[in-house]
């Protein structure tokens, strides 16, 4: 019986096919034309090459762009993690006045649409001189980055039983090992995937980048756009699938973590 | 841990004798200490009556306690102000004479045992018990064998590199049983334990229970709504009710000698029957009946109203023609239902004047009173118990 609930009817199998297709077919195109021998965006590539992934990991403009999101990313990742997942246990555990409010402010960033938030933040930011710095691309991304840590140490915190922080005290666990020993292990799931979320969301984040950005302080997704608006150059197929299995791989690396433990 | 011991070297640590020095195999032992609770009260801000009102008792060292009522009634609010989860209001906490009511839960060195188990999910059950003997900065070797006597005292041996979510409800409240003793608390605290076990597994855990406090010698405080499970583990029973202690006293005191109508119904059947107290002080007259009291039966004013308390297996029914001793009280009834329960039967009855009650006769005593018939119902005066009838059943303060 039950078995037979689960399974899915032939109908949804199909329906299920034909929108995963949908979805991503087009984002695939961009993995054969990266394998390309010529300078152009015929499909399907009539020879094979890997000159430009090669182009991709030489070529200065690219590769600095590349090693920028990086470094952009890994940062914005350290610094929305420790203020999203310091946000979400004060929203989660504390009682304070104006807490939905504080709650609304930090998840506005995922609301708000971003070429908004782009104008706001480059105009901010000439005031403040950080248009063009790491500094300024740090608290940009970080902004938008933070709704998403938010979200996910929430909903860990949420289903974390209180009680344990409890037994813990009982046991004579003082406030700093309950948290190191029972509760960071027990929310750490949820701490990461934010963490993910927050790299992903720097490293192809391309709105804001654009606005802010400077010949000295450009991330791969601004590379990429110049690319796309001024020259034919397939050297942004590699880009882009470079980008899309880091972000795939990323985003699978809890599920693939959980499995293995189940093991 | 009372007096001093006369050759005792210098080095004397605050956890009693048994902590470190402990001989033998298996669990150290260890003495219980007491417990006493002063004037402790809990408010909650925006709450019109106090959780907790005005609470004192005092727990003899080892002794195993129980605080019985229904939920609501303070009992666990009570249990969580002494384990330090929820603060104190005003009052004192003293165990073994020193007021922790200000104390933060870690340093109490008390343990504590959960409804829900509450064992660390991404821990092993040795893990799990030998966390409290990792805060005490034991040795490591002396840690593994604790851990392995009380795995043993607990009969999961065989268990402990498992996580919790692979063992069974009550194989999971035996690892929380152990690694709340591992450490010899001072007193032991649990809440519902048994709670979210079935009857059979309720029942096994019940005298692995009592089979610990004697092993141990702790100082047990258990909260229970459930009056079996209360009188068949407690040395004493501390009744709460509406925020506060109703009576404290033996499984026995409360049964035999209720103070209030809320004791008497809450622990076992009970029939209760409403009066004035004569100016004599040896009847109670309700509307339709005037019942003798036991003699000396007093605690309640002549002329006010006080309600007669009968337990169903101090009443018998009496069979045609039986004519009742004279001191007894007769009451006429007609029999509503009848329970048949194997070694005893329930006679349930009703009163011309509405009112119902109940008969417990054993099998080989009992009458041959069927559904439908009219009989008489008897009991005699010292079988019964006078107490206050107050609004709530409290005792006046």
């Amino acid at each position: 019986m039950l078995d037979s609930d689960r399974r899915l009817s032939w109908f949804t199998k199909v329906m299920v096919a034909l929108v995963a297709f949908y979805l991503v077919t087009p984002t695939l195109i961009v993995i054969p034309l990266s394998f390309t021998d010529r300078a152009s965006f015929d499909f399907p590539p009539k020879g094979w090459s890997l000159r430009y992934y090669q182009d991709f990991l030489t070529a200065p403009e690219w590769r600095d762009a590349l090693f920028t999101s990086l470094r952009l990313g890994v940062a914005v990742m350290l610094l929305a993690t420790l203020l999203g997942t310091a946000a979400a246990v004060a929203l989660v555990r504390g009682r304070f006045p104006g807490k939905s409010f504080v709650n609304g402010l930090l998840l506005a960033p995922m609301i708000v649409p971003v070429i908004v938030v782009a104008v706001a933040t480059f105009g901010t930011f000439l005031r403040w001189q950080l248009v063009g710095t790491f500094t300024g691309f740090l608290l940009a991304h970080t902004v938008l980055a933070l709704p998403f840590v938010v979200v996910t140490v929430s909903s860990a915190l949420q289903t974390f039983d209180d009680r344990l922080e409890l037994a813990a005290a009982s046991l004579g666990a003082g406030p700093l090992t309950r948290l190191r020993r029972v509760t960071l292990p027990l929310v750490l799931p949820g701490v990461l995937s934010g963490a993910v979320f927050a790299f992903v969301t720097s490293f192809d984040e391309v709105v804001v980048a654009l606005y802010i950005q400077s010949p000295q302080m450009r991330t791969l997704p601004v590379r990429m756009y110049t690319s796309v608006t001024s020259e034919t150059d397939p050297t942004i197929a590699a880009a882009s699938t470079f980008i899309l299995v880091v972000t795939t791989l990323l985003i699978l690396l809890p599920q693939l973590i959980r499995r293995g433990e189940r093991v | 841990m009372t007096g001093t011991q006369p050759f005792s070297t210098a080095s004397t640590d605050d956890h009693g004798p048994s902590d470190a020095s402990a001989s033998g195999e298996g669990i150290p032992t260890s003495r219980g200490v007491a417990l006493s609770l002063r004037n402790l009260v809990k408010k909650y801000p925006g709450m019109p009556t106090p959780a907790v009102r005005d609470v004192n008792l005092d727990i003899a060292p080892g002794e195993f306690m129980t605080f019985l009522g229904p939920s609501g009634s303070g009992k666990t609010t009570t249990l969580n102000m002494i384990a330090g989860f929820v603060s104190v209001t005003s009052g004192e906490i003293l165990i073994d004479s020193e007021d922790v009511a200000r104390m933060p839960a870690h340093k109490r060195d008390i343990g504590m045992v959960f409804q829900h188990y509450a064992l660390f999910p991404h821990m092993t059950a040795a893990q799990n018990v030998a966390f409290p003997l990792e805060q005490r900065k034991l040795s490591k070797d002396e840690i593994e064998r604790r851990v392995r006597a009380a795995l043993v005292s607990v009969h999961l041996e065989d268990y402990s590199a498992r996580l919790p979510r692979h063992l069974s409800g009550g194989q999971q409240q035996r690892v929380a049983v152990a690694r709340s003793v591992v450490y010899n608390p001072r007193v032991l605290l649990m809440d519902e334990p048994l709670g979210a076990l079935d009857k059979h597994l309720r029942e096994q855990l019940q005298s692995e229970i009592t089979r610990l406090h004697r092993e141990l010698g702790l100082t047990f405080v258990y909260v229970t709504h459930d009056q079996e499970e209360a009188l068949a583990l407690s040395d004493r029973i501390a009744v709460f009710n509406d925020g506060g202690i109703e009576q404290v006293g033996t499984p026995d005191e409360l049964y035999e000698s209720p103070l209030t109508v809320f004791v008497a119904e809450f622990l076992g059947d009970s029939n209760v029957l409403r009066g004035k107290v004569s100016q004599d002080e040896r009847t109670l007259k309700g509307k339709h009946y005037e019942l003798g009291l036991r003699e000396g039966a007093t605690g309640v004013e002549p002329g006010s109203s006080g309600a007669v308390v009968v337990r169903p297996e101090r009443i018998h029914v009496l069979t045609d023609g039986e004519t009742a001793q004279s001191t007894h009280n007769v009451l006429e009834a007609t029999v509503s239902e009848v329970v048949y329960l194997g070694a005893a039967r329930k006679v349930f009855i009703e009163f011309p004047w509405g009112g119902t009650g109940l008969v417990r006769e054993s099998m080989r005593l009992a009458s041959s009173a069927e559904r439908g018939d009219r009989v008489r119902v008897a009991w005699a005066p010292e079988d019964s118990v006078l107490v206050p009838d107050g609004p709530r059943g409290r005792l006046p303060e």
